[in-house]
């Protein structure tokens, strides 16, 4: 079975699994990061999402090759203690609703404030709506993004 | 001036014109072989150009090359699911990219992403946006550098010839293929070229 290297919430991983599993089971089953959902598994809802070299992309559609040597940043990386712009905006606005598509809806917020510190609705609408919420939460979820942004700019 | 030099110089007009009026009558029949050469190869370039736009025209070119500011889907080309944008670059909003989902070949399942190296739209301040246009204005797009990504018309050929582009002819099961195969394609936008890259009216 061929290895593949890649760093993981900044530790270095080996893998020795098929290189066409998805990364999201890598991180799941193999190094037990489970923060990170299985929604749909065809890219449709977004739970899924974690950051390759700082991108938002989805996990169950991933191959693990395609990844060799990147940097994955998945739920548990944001930060450990909560520091995150984006996890205390969404622990203040209190987000979620049942909770399981959020580890993905707040990876793509992080994805977008890490490229666009001052994000309209407009821009919100346009990076999130790749994230599905059965809950309903999208109204709260521009809220922390906005909310996240103030929390980022301030900390400067 | 005599009367000699009259007549003979009345003598020299008549017969210049008399040349003029003979090389004049010689004109049209080599003007008509070089019209009728012309206009063949015109129709060969019109006939090549309506194989080419068959393709472009096809939903899997036509679905990006639209001037809606986001990809299409399917045969009916509808707006892609989520609403997902085209971005300044064409791949996508800042932080949702088209290579979130897209990834380097087809997913397996039906309606799965589909995929090619480098997914992408035609950037935003040159969609080379086709769908509706006339045969004629689809011709002259496809020509024109400030339109086409500032190609030349023998840039077009390695155009056809990328993966994403090639990703037509194997777009993933549910997906209707273009009308003609690949090899035809460019061979038949080569003739088009080659003849003289004629547009419709």
């Amino acid at each position: 079975m061929a290895t593949t290297r890649l760093f993981v919430n900044g530790k270095p991983r080996e893998l020795n699994i098929d290189p066409a599993t998805p990364l999201l089971w890598a991180l799941r089953e193999q190094l037990g990061l489970t923060g990170t959902k299985f929604g749909c598994g065809m890219a449709l809802c977004g739970a899924c999402t974690v950051h390759v070299d700082g991108n938002a992309l989805r996990s169950c559609v991933t191959p693990l090759r395609a990844v060799e040597g990147k940097r994955i940043t998945t739920i548990e990386g944001l930060s450990s203690d909560l520091s995150h712009p984006v996890q205390r905006a969404w622990l203040q606005v209190q987000v979620p609703q049942c909770g399981y598509c959020q580890p993905g809806q707040m990876m793509s917020a992080a994805a977008l404030l890490a490229v666009n510190a001052n994000p309209s609705d407009a821009d919100i609408d346009d990076a999130m709506a790749g994230n599905l919420c059965r809950c309903g939460t999208y109204a709260r979820i521009r809220k922390a993004i906005h909310l996240a942004a103030d929390l980022a700019r301030s900390a400067k | 001036m005599t009367l000699r030099h009259q007549n003979r110089f009345l003598f020299c007009v008549c017969l210049a014109t008399l040349l003029l009026l003979a090389s004049i009558a010689d004109l049209p029949p080599r003007a008509s072989a070089g019209a009728q050469a012309s206009s063949g190869n015109n129709e060969k370039s019109l006939l090549a150009f309506r194989s080419v736009a068959s393709v472009l025209t096809s939903p899997r070119c036509l679905n990006c090359h639209s001037s809606y500011d986001g990809p299409l889907q399917g045969d009916d080309h509808h707006p892609h699911a989520m609403n997902v944008r085209r971005g300044p670059d064409g791949k996508g909003s800042s932080a949702l990219r088209c290579f979130a989902c897209h990834q380097a070949e087809n997913g397996k399942m039906l309606h799965s992403p589909p995929g090619a190296a480098d997914w992408q739209l035609p950037p935003a301040k040159t969609p080379m946006a086709w769908k509706g246009l006339s045969m004629g204005e689809l011709c002259r797009t496809l020509k024109d550098p400030a339109k086409n990504g500032n190609r030349s018309l023998q840039d077009l050929v390695p155009h056809m010839d990328t993966s994403l582009v090639r990703w037509a002819w194997n777009p993933g099961p549910g997906r209707t293929v273009p009308p003609l195969s690949h090899d035809d394609f460019v061979s038949r936008l080569k003739e088009w070229i080659d003849t003289g890259a004629a547009c419709p009216e």
